[in-house]
């Protein structure tokens, strides 16, 4: 069906959407490219020049990038086995016939609904508060002293905050896939005698992988830019204990006021999301015969 | 997977079922409650579930302390237009790619989606830099623009799994017929893609909605949204338990109510098309 001028047609018919793309890509990247070689401070503007790989190596060299570095992957990593995890686990519950399935969805839907800040400061303020947290008060019940979630486990605090804003995405994809395997295959499994466990290792399972693939790849894609969870809870602390590689970014464009390293920054950030791009894409993206 | 159980495993897999999807909302219903407490009981020991004393107040408190209906206009205007705009370029690019698919295709739509792995802090300065310059910053077109491309890719993949769905049998059949290629996409296409582009267009309005990094970034008051505004709450108000669930209820209470009321277009767009 694909004549000549039907292709020209197709061509120029993406032809906006790539166009645009590649601009609103290459632009700043070649801006944030050109600062990271240069000395660029916002509080001596005076002072300004080329200083070649500098704002690399203190990049590279400062203890605190690879402490992002591993918050970074940690966060990922966490979020995305968390979220896959329970995701399958809620969805399988909620696949059995309860009464209320409807309403059951609606309630598990809302945190996706909550934009970042809001969910972030509700953990904060609400849950996690040391004398006036809802966790406090759980705690002084059983007799116990409150946890300082964000002082003492600030990386698992966002973790868990940011699993519970991305854990109804999971459910519910998965929760969809599994509502349209046939019931069919199941019950003859059943009928020959597969246990629950292998029912769900040998059918359920396989029937999930395009569910799943979905889930990572777009998980992934947002959480590499978590920022605004960050900012509300912990700021990066205590120290640098929760600062992620875009929040160390962000402490050297806007506290540090050093534009040049932040650049460097980001040039380095962008690698490494390239390389956990051409990762999915590669290892991932053939599942999904998109 | 309807299958016939006892009432017994009935009744304890629902008794599981919600009990797990109510500590999943909890949250959120723990903020709603606060809203209508007053300071004092939202910071009560114990805490209560439900207040006697349970009062407005906070809500009138927040309406007149800030200018909430113009943030939730430019909520409206910067979530609906972004998406509006971003569907105009991406149908037919989605629809090309569907149905005139090259062989870098695929390559393509990975390599649209890889763009959105690019931290955003990474381009914070150049891109504050160009909205100053081209005076785009803190307006809702720079808005609009901004979030437009930020989800396009998203967009594309979207309508481009729902595109292939479309036998295209049926787009052969209206060319025979001698339809252009402009009335393909107009008449045949789009009404048949309809429920499709519906589900694009909710989870887009929601994403945009919920974006708090650029619409933060890129606007001080005039084009602020509400994820401005329930930051610039939670800053100095962050003791006043009551004010703050108020404010964020207010913050998040339009897009869960339309979240709610379309859920089922809603999952169905955001399975990506993994689920056939």
């Amino acid at each position: 069906m694909s004549t000549q001028s039907n292709r020209a047609a197709a061509r120029l018919m993406v032809a906006p959407s790539v166009i645009l793309l590649f601009i609103w890509m290459i632009v700043p990247l070649a801006m944030t490219l050109y600062f990271s070689f240069r000395l660029y401070r916002l509080l001596s503007p005076e002072r300004s020049g080329w200083v070649g790989l500098a704002n690399y190596t203190w990049f590279l060299k400062s203890p605190e990038f690879w402490q992002a570095i591993g918050n970074t992957l940690a966060l990922v990593g966490g979020v995305l086995v968390i979220t896959v995890v329970l995701g399958i686990l809620i969805a399988l519950l909620i696949d059995q016939p309860v009464k209320g399935q409807g309403v059951l969805r609606i309630l598990v839907i809302a945190p996706f609904f909550v934009m970042p800040p809001v969910a972030a400061s509700i953990w904060k303020n609400l849950f996690m508060h040391p004398q006036n947290g809802l966790f406090a008060a759980v705690s002084r019940a059983f007799g116990a002293d409150p946890i300082l979630y964000l002082e003492n486990h600030p990386m698992l605090s966002v973790i868990g905050i940011v699993s519970w804003e991305w854990l109804p995405f999971a459910t519910l994809i998965l929760l969809t896939a599994m509502q349209s395997l046939s019931s069919e295959q199941l019950e003859a499994a059943e009928m020959d005698g597969a246990k629950p466990i292998s029912r769900f290792r040998y059918i359920v399972l396989p029937h999930l992988t395009r569910s799943i693939t979905v889930v990572i790849l777009i998980e992934t894609i947002f959480l590499l830019g978590i920022f605004g969870e960050i900012f509300t809870t912990t700021q990066g602390g205590p120290g640098s204990a929760s600062t992620t590689l875009p929040y160390m970014i962000f402490k050297q464009a806007i506290a540090a006021k050093d534009i040049g390293r932040a650049a460097a920054g980001g040039i380095i950030a962008v690698i490494l999301a390239n390389i956990v791009a051409i990762f999915l894409m590669r290892g991932i993206g053939r599942n999904l015969d998109a | 997977m309807a299958r016939a159980v006892s009432p017994r495993r009935k009744l304890i897999t629902t008794v599981a079922a919600w009990a797990v999807s109510l500590l999943i909302f909890f949250p959120v219903l723990w903020m709603i409650l606060t809203s209508f407490k007053t300071e004092a009981s939202a910071v009560a020991s114990p805490p209560q579930l439900f207040t006697a004393d349970w009062t407005l107040q906070n809500y009138s408190d927040v309406w007149a302390r800030s200018d909430y209906p113009r943030f939730f206009w430019n909520s409206v205007v910067i979530s609906v237009g972004s998406t509006l705009l971003g569907l105009a370029i991406a149908i037919p690019a989605a629809w090309s790619m569907a149905f005139v698919p090259g062989r870098k295709t695929k390559d393509l739509l990975m390599w649209m989606l890889s763009t959105k792995m690019m931290p955003g802090v990474a381009v914070l300065i150049p891109l504050y830099l160009l909205f100053q310059r081209t005076g785009l910053f803190d307006t809702k077109i720079g808005l609009v623009l901004a979030l437009m491309l930020m989800n396009l890719p998203i967009i594309v993949w979207m309508l481009y799994t729902y595109f292939k769905e479309i036998p295209s049998e049926i787009l052969e059949a209206s060319r025979m017929d001698g339809a252009s290629l402009w009335k393909e996409v107009v008449y045949v296409l789009t009404p048949m893609a309809i429920p499709g582009i519906a589900s694009t267009l909710l989870l887009n309005v929601i994403l945009a909605w919920n974006e708090a990094f650029w619409t933060i970034t890129l606007t001080t008051t005039k084009a602020a949204p509400l994820s401005a505004f329930i930051a610039s709450f939670s800053a100095p108000q962050g003791l006043f338990y009551a004010k703050l669930s108020a404010a964020s209820t207010m913050a998040i209470a339009p897009i869960l109510i339309l979240g709610w009321f379309s859920q089922k277009q809603l999952v169905r767009g955001l399975t990506f098309g993994a689920v056939k």
